[in-house]
Order: structure tokens, then C-alpha cells, then sequence
């Protein structure tokens, strides 16, 4: 079960203190409130490079991350900020394989109240939308999304939004509605996990990140919280990562 | 063939809130109790670290503690002309795993039932006639507010409950609920110091003449020391508590008020990553022998003992009981069979306001710290000219501002560009929703059964979860969203966005992991599976304890309940049972 418990990327130093982790977790407790040093689980550091995109995915899906959050006055960009990072580690870890989802068939149809009735994982599912997304765009416009200017850009994420755009094989609304929900993880989630680069969205927002105690503030109903945001990591000098 | 293990006293399933509450009761009558937890071990200091427990991705998005569908789904439908199919992620409830069970990640609002819930059917009838009552299969729960008084205080000392009384033994104090039944003493803490927009939100529901008052809560006020002799902390308003461990030893749960003086009794066991399939019975299925279940490394065992507890949270309860034959399975045809019956939920709506020139704070927050009114809750108003029964909470307790979740916009704002960044920047500080957590009652067609075509990864059936909102509960949903407006207008907002609860019951967006029937308890053995004590009218050495055994639910959260029921059966056991094992407390 350990290994299915971690949905960052799981690298060979993460699966060594796995090993450990489990081995401590003793079966039957009696007679003493266990603890071990070191036993926890605490989230690793996202690295450098590409673990699931291959390099026209990954083009692609900068430049839809790009469009989604535009860098303007506000805040850096979805690229910067490093949504893109973000949605490859989340895809070669257990969330881009269901690991942890009831995955057993019969598939069907179901009503909304249903839910996601799907076979695809989500890495089956980026796999194959952003193929579709690029093959369909090379067609009509001979260029790839990437290529496109941010004005045609936009206006194809909003056909393909608006359910417009047929994708063949792939539902586009629904792989639109995937991709924005990725996106909007990766740039307000804690910067350990690739994206929110120098926890750029929670300065935008006033977040104030990890702090995890703000009982001097409770009672200053309606003035400012006076500090900027921390991350699990730490400030952002330690936090900056690929 | 499972290998068979040397005998107990008492097995538990589950070392959740309750089974960690009966161990703690029945090893101090000197019992030898195991209980068997299909989840890990979990303690604060080792997997709720304050260094990385404030991870919004990975415990509230990717939900990190909770019971992974990957090892136990559940399939649901609205009605049964559907077919059921499984919810492949959680999303509508969100079941718990590991020592501790949902307690380690609930918000701690803590409520008492009233004694009009408790004859909800008998109170009912009698103020408005047998004919509101007609498309409801509301029950009495065969025990009054009085009989549970003592097992409410029990509870709310264990935790070190922060709040104020509103009735102290008859007489009404002022701040408090004025509508609760009396209490023989105040809380264990005072109330939590208010943020910004519950202190609002009061304002504004008092200027219009309601009762509003500090939401009682298990997260700490102050400092505490429990009558286990267990320390905890207070509460630093963190912002990351529900779907969150506490790292700070400030929200009550096993971890935080039973399992240090539990775990180092000589009498205790717990065994973790170990799954029960099922009790076992006798040839007769008469008496429980056991259990049977798997370990971690895949082992089957069985576990006789003679005593069996099922604490395995409402849902699997029931589940456990069908697998395991205990019972009669309940079929809506012919409203015979009571295992699986009255299954309800909890008839939610919300509202959110937008300001221009307030700054809330949100990430200020805990689980359980704001502001309720009661007037409008169970049948504390006159229904005599309305056409339903029940009522909700009005609640204002922001629990956070963690920003993948929690971030409100005005309806129109695009959902990505520019133009979604600044609204998202604009209101995110300045904006604050309050919500109305209504009553469920019976219905007929509403229940839980075993899924004819989807197993588990051991083959086994899956639960069935066939379920939709009674007419009654929308209609009561939407007077009570009338009366939201109300406040909300008093509060001058910018704008309000009403949240109304319409059909059909939708098993994604999160609602309330408040599941509750499917093992009710009652006086009639054909309407209920359990005794007023919590043990099977069939297998009378098996009690099923938790909100499986409510008949029907409250307009309030449930687990201030299924604590006192915990002190209830146990007493009933150390008391009653133990005097005679293997009787029944009460004559069918
Ligand atoms: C997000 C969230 C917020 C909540 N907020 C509130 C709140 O504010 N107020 C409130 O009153 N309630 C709240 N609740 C509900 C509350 O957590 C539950 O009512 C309470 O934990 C129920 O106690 P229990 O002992 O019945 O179940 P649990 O505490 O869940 O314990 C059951 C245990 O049994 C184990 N188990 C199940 N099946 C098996 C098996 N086959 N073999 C072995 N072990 C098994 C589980 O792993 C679990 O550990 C919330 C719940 C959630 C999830
Ligand atoms: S809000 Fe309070 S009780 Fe809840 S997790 Fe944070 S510190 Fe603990």
C-alpha cells in the first residue's frame, strides 16, 4: 500500500524510504504508543526534466498553461509559474494512473450523479487529447497549438470549452475541463509540487501559505495579515526548484 | 482456510472513534479486546507533521488519509430504476481509513440530538398528525434526550468541547443555544475567539431577532487536560483541518484523547493494514464466533472471541452485517428486512456573499470555529402552517482559505484569462459563504443493499448506495434558503449567490461524510436491526455501534451522537451485558 500513498514522483531515493517507512510500521501494537524516528512520509522535492511528456506534449501543454493563466500585472504566467512541471510529475505518479480509484469494469454510461465513468486514466487521457488537439490543429490551421498566435489560441481553448471543437475520439470539453483543473492545482498548490514557482499566486491572492498559526490575528477583524507566504519548503531562496 | 488465532474477549473492527472509545471502556472492565483496523497505524507525532501537514494538494485534493476507492468503493443510484454503477473517486462523502477513522480528519463541530429528534416520529405525529408524515418512514429511536445526557458529557469532556451552554439544567443562558435540551453543566472550554465574518454574520441574524451563538467545537479553545489525564493544545486556527490531521494536538480525535492511555494497556492489541470480510456464526447463525481477516501480507486469519464490535463506520457497518448475514436484508418492495434500512444523509445549501470593502481572512480559520442559529433547525419553529417537517442549522463557520479549493467568484466571471485572474485576486480576501445543514428523514426507497455486478478487490460485493433528497427535505431546503436570503441582505453584501438544494443527490461535489441508517436502532425488531443498546435483535453477542444507527438524521452534524452512543452501548455492556453474555438486553 505505501507506494500507492505517494503521488509525487516517486524517484529510487523516494522507494529506499519506502522500504523503511514500512518496515517500521509494526502490524500489531501493544503495550506502547509506537514512534519511530524519521517514519513519516514528508513530500520530495520536484526535479528538473520531463517524467511523462514526451517533447510535443510538452510544448503543447506549456503553451495551454500559458493561455489559461497569462502572465500579465498580476502574476507570471501558467508556464513560469511552472504549471506545466506541475501536471507532468502528477501524471507519472499514482494520480496519472488511478492507482487509487476503483477501476474494475463493467464500464457504462452512467447519469452526472454517477460521475467520471470512464476507462482512461488521466495519463491515458493527456496521452491522447493532446495528440487529438495538435493532429486536429496541424489539419485545419497547418500549425501545431503551440505555433498558433495567443489570439488563436484563446479562440480554439474556447471553441474546445464550449464543447465546439470535435475531437473525434476524444470528448474536448472534457479534456478542456481536466486540463483547467490540473492547471489551477499546479499554480496555487504548494511549490513543492513543480508548479506556484516563488509561490507566485499566493503573493497575488494573499495567501499566507504554510503558516500554520495565526492566533495573534483572530480578533484584527478586517486588517490585513501583515506577512507574506511560506511553503513547506520554506522561502522562496529554498523553494526554487528547476 | 483461515488460520485460527488464540481467543479474545472482544474483537473491534475498526479503531476509529468508536471502537477506540468501547476498547478504552471495555479494557477498563478488565476485558482482553483486539481491535482490527483495515487502515494504518497513525499517530500525531510520526504522520501529522507541522512541517508538511499544511499540503492542500496532497490530504484535501488528492485526499491523502482517506479510504481509497481502490480498496473499498461503493456503487449508487438515485432510485431503483437506475442502474447502480461505483463512484470510481469519493466525492459526495469521504469514508475514513486508519487508526483514528474520519475522526482524525473531521472539523469537529460536536451537537447534541434533541429529544424531538429522538421521537422524531412519535413528537411529530402528535403536533401536526399522522398525515405530514405520510411520504416519510421516520422512526423513534427507542431512547430519550435524558437517558442520553450523561453519555453527551461523557463525550463532550473526553474532547475538551469549546463552546457555551444554552440551557443549563432548564434555565436559558444568554449566548448560548436557546433551543437545546438542558445540560447539567457548561462545556469543558469557553468558545473559540471569533473571526471576522461568523462575528458578521451574528450581527446581522440577531438584528433580525435570531439566536445565534458559538458553534460548539472540538477544536480547543484552551489548553486541556481530559479526564484520561491526556494533554492537548490549543488551537492556532490553522486553516487546514478538515480532510487534515491536527499537527498541533488541538482537534479532538482517538489520537488526541484515548489512544496514548489506551495503547499501553496490557489488555489492548491493535492491529492494523487488517482487513475483516466478515463475523463469523454459529451453524444456527444464532451467536458470533468471530471474525475473519486479511492482513497486510495477505494472510487470512480468523479471530474467535465472544464478543463482537462493529465500529467500522455507519456505512461499512452495515456492509459488514449483510456480508456476514447478521439480519435480514431490507427490500423497499416489501419494507421487510431492516438491515440496510432508513439509510439518510444531510440536505445541504449554501449562499455566498460578496463585499467590496471587507477583508475576512479566510485562511483565519479552523474546522468548527463560527457562529450557528437554531431557529430554524428540527422542529424548534411551528411547522403547523408549513408543508414539511424538519429544519436546518444556519451556519457560519469558514473553514479555510486554502486556494485550489476556495476561491468564490461572482457568476459570469470567465473561468481562465485575465479577466478570471483579477476577479479571482479581487475577491478572494473579500468575500465569505454561510450554509444550512438540513435534517434527512426516511423515505421508503432510500437505502443500502449489496451491488448486484461490482466486487471488491477480494471478490465480495460492493455496498449499493440507492439514495435521493425526499420531496419533504426540498421543500424544508428552500424555506430555509428563503430564510439565508434574509440574513444575507441584512449584511449589505455587494452581491449574494444562493446555493439551493435541488434534485437530484449528486456523488461528486463534496456534501457531508454524515451518512447515516443502515443498522437502525429502535423498539420493534421489525423495523430496526439493533436494540436501544446497540446489539443485534439477531446475534445478540454482536453490537453495531455508529450512525448506522441513527433512524433518521438531524439538521446537524452526527458524530456528538455516535459518541454518546459509543458511552451508551458501552455501559450497557459493562453494566447490563456482561452480567449475562449472550443474552439479549431486550426481549424481542
Ligand atoms: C471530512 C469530514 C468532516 C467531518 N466533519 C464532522 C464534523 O464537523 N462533525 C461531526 O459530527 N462529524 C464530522 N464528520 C464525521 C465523523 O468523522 C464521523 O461521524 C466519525 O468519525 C464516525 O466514527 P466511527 O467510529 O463510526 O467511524 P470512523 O471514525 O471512521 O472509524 C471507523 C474505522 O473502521 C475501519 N474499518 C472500516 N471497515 C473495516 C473493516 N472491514 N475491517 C477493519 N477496519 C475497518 C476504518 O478504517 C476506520 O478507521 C466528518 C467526516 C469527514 C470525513
Ligand atoms: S484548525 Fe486548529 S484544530 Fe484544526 S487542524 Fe488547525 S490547529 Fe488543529
Amino acid at each position: 500500500m505505501a507506494s500507492t500513498r505517494r503521488h509525487f514522483l516517486a524517484s529510487v531515493a523516494a522507494f529506499s524510504f519506502i522500504a523503511i517507512a514500512s518496515r517500521g510500521h509494526a502490524q500489531t501494537i501493544s503495550r506502547a504508543l509506537p514512534w519511530h524516528p524519521f517514519a513519516g512520509e514528508p513530500p520530495q522535492p520536484s526535479l528538473a526534466g520531463w517524467y511523462f511528456f514526451n517533447p510535443d506534449e510538452a510544448r503543447a501543454i506549456e503553451a495551454i498553461v500559458d493561455r489559461l493563466i497569462p502572465a500579465d500585472d498580476l502574476s507570471a504566467g501558467g508556464k513560469d509559474a511552472g504549471c506545466a512541471a506541475f501536471i507532468d510529475r502528477q501524471l507519472a505518479g499514482s494520480y496519472g494512473d488511478s492507482a487509487r480509484l476503483y477501476t474494475a469494469g463493467p464500464f457504462m454510461k452512467g447519469t452526472p450523479t454517477q460521475g467520471y465513468q470512464g476507462e482512461a486514466t488521466p495519463a491515458m487521457r493527456y496521452r491522447a487529447g493532446l495528440a487529438a488537439v495538435d493532429a486536429y490543429l496541424r489539419k485545419s490551421k497547418s500549425k501545431a497549438f503551440a505555433e498558433l498566435s495567443a489570439q488563436e489560441q484563446d479562440d480554439f481553448l474556447k471553441s474546445l470549452e464550449a464543447g465546439k471543437v470535435d475531437l473525434g475520439a476524444v470528448d474536448g470539453k472534457s479534456l478542456f475541463n481536466l486540463i483547467l483543473q490540473n492547471t489551477m492545482e499546479g499554480f496555487f498548490a504548494d511549490p513543492i509540487y513543480g508548479g506556484n514557482r516563488d509561490m507566485v499566486s499566493w503573493k497575488m491572492i494573499g495567501f499566507p501559505g504554510a503558516r500554520y498559526d495565526y492566533r495573534d490575528h483572530v480578533t484584527k477583524h478586517n486588517q490585513p495579515y501583515p506577512h507574506g507566504p511560506v511553503s513547506i519548503a520554506g522561502s522562496p531562496e529554498w523553494s526554487r526548484k528547476s | 482456510m483461515a488460520r485460527k488465532l488464540p481467543r479474545k474477549d472482544v474483537v473491534i473492527v475498526g479503531l476509529g472513534w468508536t471502537g477506540a472509545i468501547l476498547a478504552h471502556e471495555l479494557t477498563d472492565a478488565g476485558l482482553d479486546v483486539v481491535a482490527i483496523e483495515r487502515g494504518p497505524w497513525r499517530d500525531t507525532a510520526t504522520d501529522f507533521n507541522i512541517g508538511y501537514m499544511q499540503d492542500e494538494l496532497r490530504y484535501a485534493v488528492r485526499k491523502d488519509l482517506f479510504l481509497q476507492p481502490a480498496q473499498e468503493a461503493m456503487t449508487m443510484r438515485n432510485n431503483t430504476s437506475q442502474t447502480a454503477l461505483p463512484m470510481r473517486d469519493y466525492g459526495s462523502f469521504l469514508p475514513g481509513t486508519g487508526v483514528g477513522g474520519a475522526g482524525v480528519h473531521w472539523n469537529g463541530h460536536t451537537w447534541r440530538f434533541w429529544q424531538s429528534d429522538f421521537q422524531t416520529k412519535s413528537h411529530l405525529t402528535q403536533r401536526y398528525g399522522e398525515a405530514r408524515l405520510a411520504d416519510l418512514q421516520v422512526q423513534d429511536w427507542g431512547v430519550t434526550a435524558d437517558e442520553m445526557e450523561s453519555a453527551y458529557d461523557r463525550f463532550e469532556y473526553l474532547c475538551g468541547i469549546s463552546g457555551k451552554a444554552g440551557n443549563l439544567g432548564g434555565k436559558i443562558q444568554d449566548g448560548g443555544n436557546p433551543f437545546e435540551d438542558p445540560r447539567k453543566r457548561d462545556y469543558p472550554l469557553p468558545p473559540m475567539q471569533m473571526t471576522y465574518g461568523p462575528t458578521l454574520f451574528a450581527q446581522a441574524a440577531k438584528s433580525i431577532g435570531y439566536h445565534p451563538f458559538p458553534t460548539p467545537a472540538a477544536n480547543l479553545s484552551k489548553p486541556y487536560v481530559n479526564p484520561l489525564g491526556i494533554s492537548m493544545g490549543q488551537c492556532t486556527m490553522c486553516g487546514f483541518c478538515e480532510r487534515f490531521a491536527c499537527a498541533n494536538y488541538s482537534k479532538s480525535s482517538a489520537q488526541t484523547t484515548i489512544l496514548p492511555v489506551l495503547m499501553r494497556k496490557s489488555n489492548f492489541e491493535a492491529r492494523c493494514n487488517s482487513e475483516v470480510l466478515h463475523v463469523n456464526l454459529d451453524a444456527a447463525g444464532k451467536m458470533a464466533k468471530g471474525v475473519v481477516y486479511i492482513d497486510q501480507n495477505g494472510e487470512e486469519l480468523e479471530q474467535p472471541a465472544d464478543l463482537v464490535l462493529l465500529c467500522a463506520y455507519g456505512l461499512h457497518n452495515a456492509r459488514l452485517m449483510m456480508l456476514s448475514k447478521i439480519g435480514r436484508i431490507y427490500d423497499p418492495q416489501s419494507g421487510e428486512g431492516t438491515v440496510g434500512r432508513n439509510y439518510c444523509y444531510q440536505t445541504n445549501a449554501g449562499i455566498q456573499l460578496f463585499f467590496e470593502d471587507k477583508n475576512f481572512n479566510p485562511f483565519i480559520a479552523s474546522g468548527a470555529c463560527g457562529q450557528t442559529m437554531d431557529d430554524f433547525n428540527g422542529d424548534a419553529f411551528d411547522h403547523g402552517p408549513l408543508d414539511f417537517v424538519g429544519g436546518s442549522g444556519i451556519n457560519c463557520i469558514p473553514t479555510n482559505g486554502r486556494p485550489i479549493g476556495t476561491r468564490p467568484v461572482p457568476p459570469g466571471t470567465p473561468r481562465w484569462g485575465s479577466a478570471w485572474k483579477k476577479a479571482t485576486k479581487d475577491h478572494y480576501l473579500s468575500s465569505l459563504g454561510f450554509s444550512a445543514q438540513g435534517s434527512s428523514y426516511a423515505a421508503r426507497g432510500n437505502y443500502l443493499d449489496l451491488d448486484p455486478t461490482y466486487k471488491d478487490r477480494y471478490g465480495r460485493p460492493l455496498l449499493r448506495v440507492t439514495f435521493d433528497f425526499p420531496d419533504n427535505d426540498i421543500r424544508m431546503s428552500h424555506w430555509v434558503s428563503d430564510r439565508m436570503v434574509e440574513i444575507a441582505k441584512a449584511m449589505k453584501p455587494k452581491q449574494y449567490v444562493e446555493g439551493r438544494r435541488n434534485k437530484s443527490w449528486n456523488s461528486v461535489p463534496y456534501q457531508s461524510t454524515h451518512n447515516t441508517g443502515g443498522a437502525i436502532m429502535g423498539a420493534d425488531p421489525k423495523t430496526s436491526a439493533v436494540n436501544k443498546y446497540l446489539q443485534s435483535w439477531d446475534v445478540p453477542n454482536v453490537f453495531v455501534i455508529g450512525a448506522s444507527a441513527f433512524p433518521q438524521n438531524a439538521g446537524k452534524n452526527p458524530t456528538g451522537t455516535v459518541g454518546a452512543l459509543a458511552f451508551h452501548a458501552a455501559d450497557a455492556i459493562r453494566n447490563q451485558y456482561l452480567r449475562n453474555p449472550g443474552a439479549a438486553l431486550v426481549q424481542a
